[in-house]
């Protein structure tokens, strides 16, 4: 039987829940492991988790500064979707897509994956035509998408305003009804459990402060707690990117740091059922099962590792949510955080065996990460046991911006905070 | 007078009755009364019910820090859920009701919930509800449908759908020092600040400034102590340098001494005044900041601690000497500290009766006995509650035998209360000082967290610095508001404070363990035993306890129940408190309105920028859309027109007479000085140094890494003087990019760049009639092809007005750009309109010149969308390669240059249908089995000249395509259909009607 | 956030652009050192702690201007104006002209 079910919920409710076992088990560092993963975050419990589960490796220890999740897989806006434009994209988020959909089964842990939507707002012919074309790449790619009309979009989010005197009035939108939004914290605690029950050892509280060589191979990493030796040794570490590939002498990086702030709400009853971003600049926003309005829109702009964002992007934030919703003005803003995001050049994400022999790297997610946890663990998994990236992240090679094989979803080029 | 409202004593005014409903009842109350108050005086002792178990709550606190008593405000249509009865400011109309229940208050059927138990403990939704692995409801169709129940179950109060026609403001203030909180360390710190002479701002939540004097009933300087800040506000009030925001949450410390604050203007008001806003969102930029933000009180955790009637014991003393309400008229005091003994004698003295104070500790101070012996009151030391009964009030509590170690012994006794006042000991308000940066620091004496030592340029005073009585609180205050401004010593007298010397320091705190819930975090029904379960499921940091169990991330966001998780989670552990973890805290400290924070552009979300040809436009029955800021004519529709019946009249009306369109949201940059040339050499693909004074040329600009940039002509009006254009949504950007090389990457050339957008308004008059037009209305030159050659420029005059003429041509027609002064924009055109009007000149909209660019195969932005390159438009020929330029460099990576790149071509539809934007181009299959994707099409229409549906398209290959047959395939649009790929210059390939 | 334009005197982060790094070197406009301009373009240092960057005072004097601020505190240590800025950018002026 499932270790997690009702029936299970019953047993242990009959005595006083004192029965229940740690979610994962808090083990000492063994001297060496087959992998080490550098990063407790939603990818590296993924890749820890699919090393284990579909490669059959499972000497692998996952090496967290503080506390599993405490970076971004628990500092996002949940949102789940593949609507992307460029095929590179959307084959690697709709196999993420694909994974999410069983997830809460893969794991035996309810990750909450609600399939309600996400609805872009298109407020010009011109942004209908690009939300077209999206959708056809995505429908020609595999993934899901639908044009609604305002009519289409009015009826399904009441509340909106689609009146022709809006600022940027709303002519329709594009619909990706598969997606949708997950619980944040336990996607990483599914994630470590299903890990850690395959006997990978999580550690928690052990900082990684320099990486071992062997000439120019990384055999290892030295850590708060002593040494660990490895095979291979991969970094998942999405905003300290930098900071962590300079222990091991890589100074530059095509990433910069940047803070991406997120909101709640305070909790309401259901107001808004599908996932809506609004199209005259950068808003999204959803519902959480609790009842909080969950938000946010563009990075606050300028190279940081403080996971604290400024006002300016707080207030055009808030502008925009009132001005798609003019009944959420006197509903109140309980919460704001941080997190670090590793800005690519392109926007698209790295995925990869090196740069140094023994060594693996997996960043640049830009606001992308959450949605593609169960994938980059997946094939970043795939790339560290063969020594070779999958089809899905063939093309996430850290060398396209020398050989100029970029994959630009906005078309901003090197410009990181335009991503 | 109201059965619970004492005789005298308070703020309140009893001479005005105001009247307001709640939950559609009617009820008075006095000025001054808050919601809770108001209600407590008549009786009430329901508010709401909590989140998961729909358990019934009365009122915790008096102040912003309540969990419970949450209401919505009507306002008409319009709703304002989740605000805590405590914080609303009663007047006439006042319309609130109760949130969480069905279908009412009394009767609530999610209290069904209760019976789950143990069942929906912490986290219990992670181990259940994922269904079945096959069938009908595998994947998340099961959860789904669970979750339609869970999310009607969750949540609060109801946010409505209708807009709020309330105004929103924002003010950015400046101050040397920002005194946050109006207590006696505030008041005496902004007192102190502002004898400096500098700028000083005072902002408290509450509407009345004197925080805890209001009902401390201590004597300062011989008076009471509110008479005493009464006397200090009034006085700050009239000091020219000190403004003073009463009802303003100071909610955000951002970077460099930037503070949020919310003012909520006219909540206590049914209609603000004229012009007034509902709320105001402040910006203060302080040189430096006085934090007095006091500290919270905290709650015991025993079994029954949320029946109504249980509140904390500083609530309890506020309620009776602030707003003349006794929460019970027969009142138990549980305590670990001496300051509720300050209460039990307050309740006292206003009429109610104490029963008895249980107090956890074996001994207490004199102070504090004599503080019992006042209040009349059975003073059972070393003792605890273990349980409360009654229904939706209290009636008994049940105390036992307590000691040292936690252990309850002995039997149970019952004593009589209608209301218990509870006080687990102060937690200073440090929210502010952490968001600044920086750990609180646990203090054990204290058994509270005391401020970080300050990252930012802050100074604490009072309850907030762990200050232990008034006197000391005044006296940092008055220290911290010199300092704030730069002074060194004092030279005011002490302040003589008259009250009772209790000891500051609580018990430790502790959890009084007996089976049954008891709850630490009230609003999210987080219990003692949730913590201890996540504690055995390994949830063991401060982050993973609040995430698991969702302790302290209720709208009162832990205010109350943070140090008692901590200090139950930490004797699980067999840690200490410290070791356990520290909260940091976030902004905002409390929640702010989602309008306030937009501010001015609440209703206004950006600015409108219009041409000066704007009116007219509109008035000839254009219909306008957005083109980023702008507004342009789409088309100018007659009636009973199609949108394509008009954009073809008017796109033919240019091929074959003349007709003319506003241009005047084009980006203008005048590019001047000795180094001009040079500069556009460096930033644009081709040469400019080599163009002749009066002439203007096409140019391209690529980014850094070669990608195709911007385009437009750039016209040289003198040796040193260029006019550029660039297109309407990229003129800021192009601006930016060309100030970034002249300050940062050429900073030795000598040019300067003047953003002219706004100054040139701009008509675009094109058609093989369009010199007869210019013919007809121009002064002061010639036009004719010699004067005026093919990319020539003049200066002349229509009707009075000089303009700037350059002969140029989107549209591929024989076309002129006519400039003048923005003033006289509509002058022009309206004279260019009447000198048109017998060559039957029509004004054309976007799509007409959209139509014509695309049968010119003219590319604009969604071609060049940031991702194609200059060959990929087969703009080769404006690659100079004499000379390297911006771009140049990185343009020829493989990648760039590879044979599967998206080229521009032409597409014709063959099935006689229109064509779609984005639609994707197929080679073959059907709309459901589509073949290879090949591209996209970019821009269509239908085109008068060709006489046939028409469209550019990126598409692999591009030219080497052409004459083959492709299928547009648009699958969210349900469109399939066989289209020829052509060239894109579908119409006068050699460009003869434009040099004509 | 509050930066010191060196012209206009303390002004709010929203009057400002943020244009990255300043401590990457344009190649000579001439070079066609792919590795140099590789390195220009894309490549960040991007270090926790101090922090040479440029930032456009766009919402005021237009000036570009050289800020070391601190990534993990946000404090800002030294400001001036970017042409003024000795290490930057360009390896080699086409022409010596008279700052502006």
């Amino acid at each position: 039987m499932a270790e997690y079910s009702a029936l299970s919920l019953l047993r242990n409710a009959f005595s006083g829940n004192r029965d229940w076992k740690p979610a994962w088990r808090k083990p000492d560092p063994k001297p060496a492991y087959d992998v080490i993963i550098v990063g407790g975050g939603g990818h590296g419990l993924s890749t820890a988790y699919y090393l284990a589960a579909e490669h059959g490796i499972s000497n692998v220890a996952v090496i967290e500064r503080g506390w599993l999740g405490q970076g971004n897989i628990g500092r996002n806006t949940t949102i789940v979707r593949s609507n992307y434009l460029l095929p590179e994209s959307v084959r690697f988020y709709e196999h993420s897509m694909k994974l999410w959909e069983n997830l809460s089964h893969e794991l035996n842990y309810n990750v909450m994956f609600s399939q309600r939507g996400v609805l872009n707002l298109a407020h010009t012919p011109s942004q209908m035509d690009d939300y077209a074309r999206r959708g056809n790449a995505m429908r020609l790619n595999g993934a899901d998408a639908e044009l609604l009309s305002r009519e289409e979009v009015a009826r399904k989010v009441p509340g909106l305003d689609v009146s022709a005197s809006a600022r940027f009035p709303i002519v329709g939108g594009l619909l990706q009804p598969r997606a949708g939004t997950a619980r944040h914290d336990a996607v990483a605690w599914g994630f470590a459990r299903g890990a850690d029950r395959r006997g990978v050892d999580i550690i928690e509280n052990c900082e990684v402060t320099g990486f071992l060589r062997d000439g120019d191979r990384i055999t290892g990493v030295r850590t708060t707690r002593g040494e660990i030796r490895a095979r291979k040794t991969a970094v998942a570490v999405a905003g300290m990117t930098g900071h962590v590939m300079k222990l091991a002498g890589i100074d530059k990086l095509p990433i910069e740091s940047h803070v991406l702030q997120a909101f709640v709400s305070e909790s309401l009853k259901p107001f808004v059922d599908t996932v809506v971003t609004f199209g005259s600049g950068h808003l999204y926003m959803s519902q959480s099962d609790k009842g909080g309005l969950v938000f946010g829109g563009d990075i606050d702009g300028y190279n940081t590792y403080a996971q604290r964002g400024n006002l300016p992007i707080v207030e055009d934030v808030m502008s925009e949510m009132v001005a798609m919703f003019p009944g959420l003005a006197r509903v109140r803003l309980l919460r704001s955080w941080g997190g670090i995001m590793d800005m690519s050049m392109d926007g698209s994400p790295i995925i990869t065996t090196g740069p140094l022999p023994g060594m693996y790297l997996n960043c640049g997610w830009c606001y992308g990460g959450f949605k593609a946890t169960p994938a980059s663990g997946w094939a970043f998994a795939y790339t560290i046991a063969r020594d070779q990236p999958h089809a899905i992240n063939a093309a996430y090679t850290l060398d396209r911006f020398k050989r100029g094989i970029l994959i630009d979803e906005k078309g901003q080029g090197s410009t990181p905070r335009l991503h | 007078m109201s059965p619970r409202r004492a005789a005298s004593g308070g703020r309140i005014d009893r001479a005005r009755t105001i009247r307001f409903t709640f939950d559609g009842q009617a009820y008075t109350g006095h000025a001054g009364d808050t919601l809770a108050s108001a209600l407590l005086a008549n009786g009430v002792t329901l508010f709401g019910r909590s989140f998961k178990y729909h358990r019934p709550r009365g009122v915790l606190t008096a102040g912003i820090d309540e969990p419970n008593a949450l209401v919505t405000i009507l306002a008409g249509d319009v709703r304002e859920p989740n605000i805590p009865a405590t914080m609303v400011e009663i007047y006439d109309g006042l319309s609130a009701v109760s949130q969480n229940r069905f279908p009412s208050l009394g009767f609530d059927i999610g209290a069904v919930n209760q019976l789950g138990g143990k069942l929906i403990s912490a986290g219990f939704y992670y181990k259940t509800f994922m269904g079945p692995v096959v069938g009908p409801l595998k994947g998340t169709r099961f959860w789904m449908f669970c979750e339609h129940f869970i999310r009607r179950a969750a949540g609060l109060g109801s946010a409505g759908h209708a807009a709020d026609n309330a105004r929103y403001g924002k003010m950015n203030a400046f101050c040397d020092v920002l005194v946050v909180g109006a207590g006696p360390a505030g008041l005496s710190a902004a007192k102190a600040a502002a004898a400096g002479g500098g700028r000083v701002v005072l902002a408290d939540l509450d509407a009345q400034m004197g925080g805890s004097t209001q009902w401390s009933g201590e004597t300062i300087d011989g008076k009471p102590a509110a008479e005493w800040a009464q006397a200090l506000a009034d006085e700050l009030a009239a000091t020219p340098n000190v403004r003073i925001l009463p009802r303003t949450t100071v909610w955000g410390y951002y970077d460099n001494n930037t503070l949020a604050a919310l003012e909520r203007v006219a909540d206590h008001k049914l209609t603000p005044a004229r012009g007034e806003p509902r709320h105001r969102h402040w910006i203060i930029r302080a040189g430096s900041v006085v934090l007095a933000t006091g500290a919270f009180e905290r709650p015991l955790v025993f079994r029954g601690n949320d029946r109504p009637g249980v509140m904390l014991a500083s609530a309890a003393e506020r309620y009776a000497n602030e707003f003349g309400v006794l929460p019970g008229e027969n009142i138990a005091v549980f305590t670990n500290n001496d300051s509720a003994y300050r209460a039990a004698a307050a309740l006292k003295q206003a009429g109610a009766s104490v029963a008895a104070i249980v107090d956890i500790r074996p001994d207490v101070s004199v102070a504090a006995r004599e503080l019992a012996a006042q209040a009349g009151a059975e003073l059972l030391l070393g003792y605890a509650v273990v349980g409360t009964e009654g229904g939706k009030g209290l009636s008994n509590i049940k105390v036992r035998r307590f000691d040292n170690a936690g252990t309850l012994s002995g039997e149970p006794r019952i004593i009589a209360a209608d209301c218990l006042a509870m006080s687990g000991g102060w937690s200073p308000v440090v929210h502010l000082a952490s968001q600044a940066g920086g750990k609180p620091v646990w203090d054990a004496e204290r058994q509270a967290f005391l401020p970080p030592s300050p990252t930012q340029n802050w100074i604490g005073a009072g309850a907030f610095a762990g200050a232990a009585d008034t006197e000391t609180a005044i006296a940092e205050g008055r220290k911290a508001g010199e300092k704030a401004a730069g002074e060194k010593a004092s030279r005011a007298k002490a302040v003589k404070v008259f009250a009772p010397a209790l000891d500051p320091n609580p018990a430790p705190y502790r959890e009084v363990r007996a089976d049954g819930k008891a709850f630490v975090d009230f609003q999210h029904d987080v219990t003692a035993e949730d913590v201890r379960l996540a504690r055995r499921e390994g949830f063991l940091s401060v982050e993973h306890l609040k995430r698991y169990t969702t302790l302290g991330m209720a709208t009162d966001q832990g205010k109350t129940s943070n140090v008692p998780g901590l200090a139950i989670m930490a004797e699980a552990r067999g840690l200490s408190i410290p070791e356990v973890g520290t909260t940091r805290f976030r902004p905002p400290f409390s929640a702010v309105s989602l309008g306030a924070l937009a501010g001015e552009r609440y209703g206004e979300l950006r600015p409108d920028r219009l041409t000066p040809m704007h009116d007219w436009h509109v008035e000839q029955g254009a219909r306008m859309y957005a083109a980023g800021l702008w507004f342009r004519p789409q088309i100018y529709g007659h009636p009973g027109e199609t949108v394509e019946q008009a954009y073809v009249r008017e796109a033919k009306a240019v091929r074959e007479g003349v007709g003319m369109v506003d241009v005047s949201t084009l980006g203008k940059i005048a590019v001047q000085g000795p180094d001009a040339a040079e500069f556009l050499d460096r930033v644009y693909t081709n040469m400019f140094s080599t163009l002749a004074v009066g002439k203007a040329r096409y140019g391209l600009m690529l980014r850094e890494d070669g990608i195709a940039y911007d385009d437009g002509t750039t016209w040289r009006l003198g040796e040193q003087e260029f006019l550029m254009t660039t297109t309407t949504a990229n003129a800021g950007k192009v601006m930016q990019q060309l100030e970034y090389y002249l300050d940062i990457v050429w900073p030795e050339l000598r040019v300067h760049l003047t953003s002219v957008t706004d100054q040139w308004a701009g008509a675009a008059i094109a058609g093989p009639k369009s010199r007869d037009v210019l013919a007809a209305c121009v002064t002061g030159t010639k036009v004719d092809n010699e004067a005026l050659p093919f990319m020539g420029i003049v200066h002349g005059e229509i009707d009075g007005v000089p303009v700037m003429i350059c002969r140029l041509s989107f549209s591929g027609e024989m076309a002129y750009e006519v400039y003048c002064g923005a003033g006289y924009g509509l002058h022009v055109w309206e004279a260019l309109m009447e000198a048109g009007e017998p060559f039957g000149i029509v004004p054309y909209g976007m799509e007409a010149l959209g139509t014509l660019r695309i049968e010119k195969g003219h590319v604009t932005g969604t071609e060049i969308d940031g991702r194609t390159t200059a060959r990929d438009l087969y703009l080769d020929w404006m690659l100079s390669k004499k000379k390297p330029f911006a771009g140049s460099a990185l343009m020829d990576r493989e990648g760039l240059l590879s044979p599967n790149r998206l080229k521009l071509a032409g597409v014709v539809s063959l099935d006689g249908r229109a064509l779609n934007g984005g639609a994707h181009v197929v080679t073959g299959g059907s709309l459901d089995e589509p073949g290879e994707d090949i591209g996209h099409i970019t821009a269509v229409c239908y085109s008068p000249a060709l006489g046939k549906y028409i469209g550019l398209a990126m598409v692999r290959g591009g030219k080497e395509r052409i004459g083959q047959r492709a299928y547009y395939c648009d699958p969210v649009r349900k469109r399939f259909g066989p289209v020829e790929i052509a060239s894109h210059h579908f119409y006068d390939p050699e460009g003869s009607r434009m040099h004509g | 956030m509050l930066i010191t334009c060196p012209y206009c005197g303390p002004r709010d982060l929203a009057e400002f652009t943020y244009q990255g790094d300043a401590n990457r070197v344009r190649p000579d406009p001439a070079s066609t050192d792919h590795e140099a301009w590789y390195d220009y373009v894309y490549q960040r240092a991007n270090p926790v702690g101090d922090h040479k960057e440029y930032w456009q005072h766009s919402g005021g004097c237009r000036s570009h201007i050289v800020v070391v601020r601190n990534t993990m505190t946000h404090a800002v240590g030294s400001v001036g104006f970017a042409r003024e800025h000795e290490e930057r950018k360009s390896a080699a002026r086409h022409k010596s002209g008279e700052k502006a």
